[in-house]
């Protein structure tokens, strides 16, 4: 328990990431899909983040003249985080597009709905 | 060999430049100078394959100069270089034989559109095989999954929309999981760089309370590409999504994505994680008992499919299962059997996926079997080239789908344990009578017909890119088949040179 609470961070980011899994996988509706997606994104870049930084270091810009590399955290976790909202944004974007699509073709977001009526349109199993 | 180590890097980015080009030229122009860019994209990947196989050794381009530990790397050995030149020719073919149907599925001023979505997708690819960042891994293995997504959904009818949202939600499912896999092995190792990262595991392997979180990270990442490349259970988007994108699409996705998804993970296993700490741990054996699973249960589905492409593409799914089985049984010769059979599949399932629309089209555009009946007489070429896919799937000798069940055994009984030989034997043979029990049913289906039937061949307009493509197809297959020794020494090499 007490490790637990020491790295609460990727704890919080782990049970974050299990939250979107499930909803991505388990929900019908396809929009709390799609939000399902996001939190899990979010889950990962939060461990990233969490793990990137250590505590009393400062981002590795030299303003005080200080070089000593024990001063500074590791800027590339922040990187990669950054470039993944940017990739999630882009799913995102494109996912959405997508509902809309369904949207006006079903009138609806429930996956099951959609899968009854499209066998009731094409006739087939 | 200069000038050589830079066109890895040219094909990525000559294919990210054109792809925004195409936007701006009308359809028919957008189409040939798709073409002329694949032409030489696949001359610079060729040679690259005869500079590497000519040097005997793999290079390095650094990225902006940065040295090994930081920066970011495109490598190239014979593996790589084999795969760019297969999979560039494919997409070619790919993209010659399927325009006439682009053409019937998509408004006319999409056309352009459509062949940006396939330079992102092919730069997407190139970067898969040739980068040697786990990171840029992941960025361009989501490229990959929204431009074949793109490619999916062009064509405008509800069921390719309902298969793209079944498609992404799976895909987004496995990217996920390959994120939190690759996010693991660097805060484990510090490097995003395989090399690096391969000689961090290799000590901390020792330790088991590290080994635990590896064996974790591992999992999640191949659970991840397992999703995405289409791993019984996993297969249930194959179908629709094959059966019903246009037919370039439907090629590309089957022949092209999920191949290079599962040389990712060759990649990370060989360069990231490195064979002998793979060997500990137990993803192998999942790996193995899911293909064996996946090699059956496709093929019992593609045998109660009432439609042609969607026998094909559960067909898709017993295929990767191959794959993954040469991937479970692991030692060298498992991995060469397993690479060699992603090619012989890439070839033999674009060739099928390119001929059905054919068989379709003079039977009232119905890929119903029962109107299928006869088709291989209402158009003679398709019905040959159809019959002749159809028997490299099955495994008749000569063609390469035999070369590479021959390669299956030999690795089987290399690998050294009874249970898996016994495995490995069953399945190869229950699952080739399956195949060939619905693909020789299909045979005679399009042979069969009423007696007023009459022969008839394609139309000239169509008989240039249908013929040509095929032909290149037929050809690689032959080699595959006929000379497959020499590829199977370059499979080798390239293992070799990836340690």
């Amino acid at each position: 328990m007490g490790r637990l609470w020491i790295n609460y961070e990727e704890a919080a980011a782990i049970i974050l990431f299990g939250i979107g899994f499930t909803m991505l996988l388990f929900h019908r509706n396809l929009f709390k899909k799609l939000i399902g997606l996001n939190i899990m994104d979010t889950g990962v870049f939060l461990f990233l983040a969490a793990m990137g930084y250590i505590e009393g270091r400062k981002a590795p810009i030299i303003t005080d003249g200080i070089l000593d590399p024990e001063a500074y955290i590791n800027p590339v976790p922040a990187g990669l985080v950054l470039t993944g909202i940017v990739v999630s944004v882009s799913v995102t974007a494109v996912m959405l597009a997508l509902l809309v699509r369904l949207y006006k073709r079903y009138h609806t977001l429930d996956l099951d709905v959609i899968y009854a009526l499209s066998r009731l349109q094409t006739g087939e199993r | 060999m200069e000038v050589i180590r830079n066109f890895p890097l040219f094909t990525i980015i000559l294919s990210l430049f054109s792809g925004a080009l195409c936007i701006l030229l009308p359809g028919r122009t957008a189409r040939k100078s798709a073409l002329a860019v694949e032409g030489v994209l696949l001359l610079m990947a060729a040679a690259v394959l005869a500079g590497v196989l000519h040097a005997g050794e793999a290079f390095t381009y650094t990225m902006g100069e940065f040295p090994a530990p930081w920066g970011n790397e495109i490598r190239a050995g014979v593996l790589e270089a084999l795969l760019a030149v297969s999979f560039l020719g494919i997409l070619f073919c790919s993209v010659l034989a399927g325009h006439t149907f682009l053409e019937e599925d998509l408004d006319v001023s999409r056309i352009p559109l459509y062949y940006t979505l396939i330079h992102l997708l092919t730069a997407a690819m190139m970067s898969l095989i040739w980068t040697n960042d786990i990171f840029t891994g992941y960025v361009f293995l989501e490229i990959m999954t929204l431009t074949s997504c793109g490619i999916l959904i062009v064509r405008e009818i509800g069921r390719t929309t309902l298969a793209a949202v079944r498609y992404m939600i799976l895909n987004l499912v496995g990217s996920g999981l390959f994120l939190l896999g690759v996010v693991l092995l660097y805060d484990l190792t510090g490097h995003l760089l395989m090399v690096p990262m391969r000689e961090t595991i290799a000590v901390i392997a020792g330790n088991p309370a590290s080994m635990r979180v590896l064996n974790m990270a591992v999992g999640i990442l191949t659970i991840g590409l397992a999703i995405k490349s289409g791993l019984f259970p996993f297969h249930t988007w194959m179908p629709d999504t094959y059966g019903w994108a246009t037919p370039t699409s439907a090629s590309v996705l089957a022949a092209l994505v999920s191949k290079t998804y599962i040389f990712l993970l060759v990649k990370i296993y060989f360069r990231a994680v490195g064979i002998p700490v793979l060997e500990q741990m137990h993803i192998r054996n999942v790996l193995f008992a899911l293909g064996i699973l996946g090699m059956i249960v496709g093929s019992v589905l593609a045998i109660r499919a009432d439609n042609i492409n969607r026998m094909v593409a559960y067909s898709s799914a017993a295929q990767i299962g191959y794959i993954y089985m040469g991937i479970g049984l692991g030692g060298p010769a498992g991995y060469v059997a397993a690479l060699f059979h992603m090619l012989v599949h890439a070839v033999t399932k674009s060739q099928l996926f390119l001929t059905t629309p054919h068989l379709a089209r003079v039977s009232g555009k119905s890929l119903k079997f029962k109107k299928l009946q006869g088709s291989g007489i209402r158009n003679v070429e398709a019905g040959i080239f159809f019959t002749f896919s159809a028997l490299s799937m099955i495994g008749i000798p000569v063609f390469a789908g035999f070369a590479s069940k021959l390669q299956f055994g030999l690795a089987a009984v290399r690998s050294g344990s009874s249970i898996r030989l016994v495995a490995v034997i069953i399945a190869l043979a229950l699952s080739s009578v399956l195949n060939a029990s619905y693909f020789i049913r299909t045979i005679i289906r399009i042979y069969s017909a009423e007696d007023h039937a009459k022969r008839a061949h394609l139309v000239r307009k169509d008989r240039l890119p249908y013929m040509l493509p095929m032909l290149i197809l037929a050809a690689f297959n032959l080699f595959l088949g006929l000379l497959s020794w020499v590829v199977i020494g370059w499979i080798e090499q390239g293992l070799a040179m990836f340690v």
